[in-house]
This record gives C-alpha cells, sequence and structure tokens, in this order.
C-alpha cells in the first residue's frame, strides 16, 4: 500500500468543503442536491478509507449501506423537486418559501 | 508520499466536483458529478476495495446520475442554462469554504492519523458477503423495505392527478 491514510482523509475533506459551498451559495434546488451527493461521498469516502487502515470489514458494510440509503433519498428528493417545479414552474428554492399547496 | 495516479484522480474528483457546481449548464453539471462519483470509485479501487468500487459505479454513476440527468431534461430550458445563486453570498460561500477545509486540515495534520500506513492485507469482499447475511441480516432486511418504500413514496409524489382525470 503505497498511499497513506491522510491523503485520502485530505481528499474527503476537499470534497466535504466544496459542498458546503454549493449548499450556502447555490439556489438551483438540483445543485444543491449535486451538493449533498459530493458530501455523502466524502463520509463514504471516508469509511472505506479508515476500514482499509485498520484492516476491518466494518467500514465496507457500512459504506455499502449508505449508498444505498443515498439512492432512496435521491429519489424521494427529485420526487421533490418534480412536484415543486410543477407548482410554481421554477427549481428556484427561493420561490418554494411559502410551502402552501 | 502520493503517487501519480492518486494525484490524476484527486485532481479528476475535487476539479470535477467544482465543475458540477459551477458549471452554467445543468446538463454538463450532472456529467461532471458523474465524474466526481467515478473518481471515487477509482479511489475505492486504490483501496483495495473492489466490491464497493463496484457498487459505486452501479448505484451512483450507473443510476443515479442517470436519473438526475432524466430530471434535468424535464425542466424547462431556460432553467437548465440560468445560473441561480445569490451574488452576495458567493464571497461568504467562498469563505466558509476555506474555514471548513483549513480548519479541518489543521486539526488532522495535527492529529495521529499523520503517521498511519499500513502493510496488512486487505479485507476479503467474501467476508463482507459473510457479514451482510449473519450480522447484519436485520438491517438488510429494513434497507429493502426502505428502498422499496421510498421508490413508492417517489412515484406517488411525482404522479400526475391532472392527465388521471382528464382519462375518466
Amino acid at each position: 500500500m503505497s498511499n497513506e491514510l491522510i491523503e485520502f482523509v485530505l481528499v474527503s475533506v476537499a470534497l466535504l468543503g466544496i459542498g458546503i459551498y454549493g449548499l450556502a451559495v447555490k439556489r438551483n434546488a438540483i445543485r444543491m442536491l449535486f451538493a449533498v451527493e459530493i458530501i455523502v461521498n466524502a463520509a463514504n469516502l471516508n469509511l472505506v478509507a479508515f476500514a482499509r487502515f485498520m484492516p476491518h470489514s466494518g467500514g465496507q458494510t457500512l459504506a455499502l449501506f449508505s449508498i444505498a440509503i443515498a439512492a432512496a433519498e435521491v429519489a424521494v428528493g427529485l420526487a421533490l423537486i418534480i412536484v415543486a417545479y410543477r407548482m410554481y414552474k421554477n427549481i428556484d428554492i427561493a420561490d418554494f418559501r411559502s410551502l402552501k399547496g | 508520499m502520493a503517487d501519480a495516479l492518486f494525484l490524476a484522480i484527486s485532481v479528476l474528483t475535487i476539479g470535477s466536483a467544482i465543475a458540477a457546481l459551477e458549471m452554467r449548464s445543468l446538463v454538463y453539471g450532472s456529467i461532471a458529478l458523474m465524474g466526481t462519483l467515478g473518481g471515487v470509485a477509482g479511489f475505492y479501487v486504490m483501496l483495495d476495495s473492489p466490491f464497493v468500487a463496484m457498487f459505486q459505479l452501479a448505484v451512483y454513476v450507473g443510476s443515479i446520475a442517470v436519473l438526475i440527468l432524466f430530471t434535468v431534461m424535464l425542466v424547462k430550458r431556460e432553467l437548465i442554462f440560468k445560473k441561480i445563486e445569490d451574488p452576495k453570498r458567493k464571497f461568504a460561500g467562498i469563505g466558509l469554504m476555506l474555514i471548513v477545509i483549513l480548519a479541518l486540515g489543521a486539526v488532522i495534520m495535527d492529529s495521529g492519523i499523520k503517521t498511519i500506513s499500513t502493510d496488512s492485507d486487505p479485507v476479503d469482499f467474501r467476508e463482507i458477503g459473510g457479514d451482510f447475511l449473519t450480522y447484519y441480516w436485520p438491517a438488510l432486511i429494513l434497507m429493502a423495505l426502505i428502498l422499496a418504500g421510498s421508490v413508492m413514496g417517489a412515484l406517488v409524489l411525482a404522479r400526475r392527478e391532472d392527465t388521471i382525470e382528464n382519462e375518466q
């Protein structure tokens, strides 16, 4: 194993920072979902990296569960965006402020 | 020290993560997001976890990215190419990103994990399969139920009521 744990953890920190930037600045609902995906991937990368250096199988198992749950989250999130788009004809979250039907 | 392959994959991952958020077109943005997810799969291969890498490619690059692409196609053309963001918040967001990266990076560099490296053999993927079917079986069943429930919930949410009324 030529790479060290700290390198993977630093890449993960960079991805987390980019995701937080996206969540703070963007108002486009789909782009905010991109940012959430990037943050989830940073967390999964951390799990697998620490599991490799322990070494223990638990981290990989947890990462697999996390990937599956993230798939469910994206499906529901995109359905919510489609419903909101149909209602407001826009994907700007500033327009979603009044959540009345 | 990091080798060339690691550096290449990290440049691909971080660069396409920035591109996914900053590209003007949402279609290109979602393709750049595919690059990020594929780069993370490459990291999993480097970490000797081919099972997780395969799962990442199948679930993230294969299905989630395609689902996002189809949703982008359902949105009006002008909205795809319009940049919707707060200009006032832009610099605050960049500052927040730098603070998070520098603070967490400083804490990590200062901690003991800087020197951790391993020569031990990687975990066999057969062990993961065994874990799934023995120790984690209730969680596996719960996850299947959650997936089925969330897919049904997504279908119910995205259903168009006006077309159903027209048919009747």
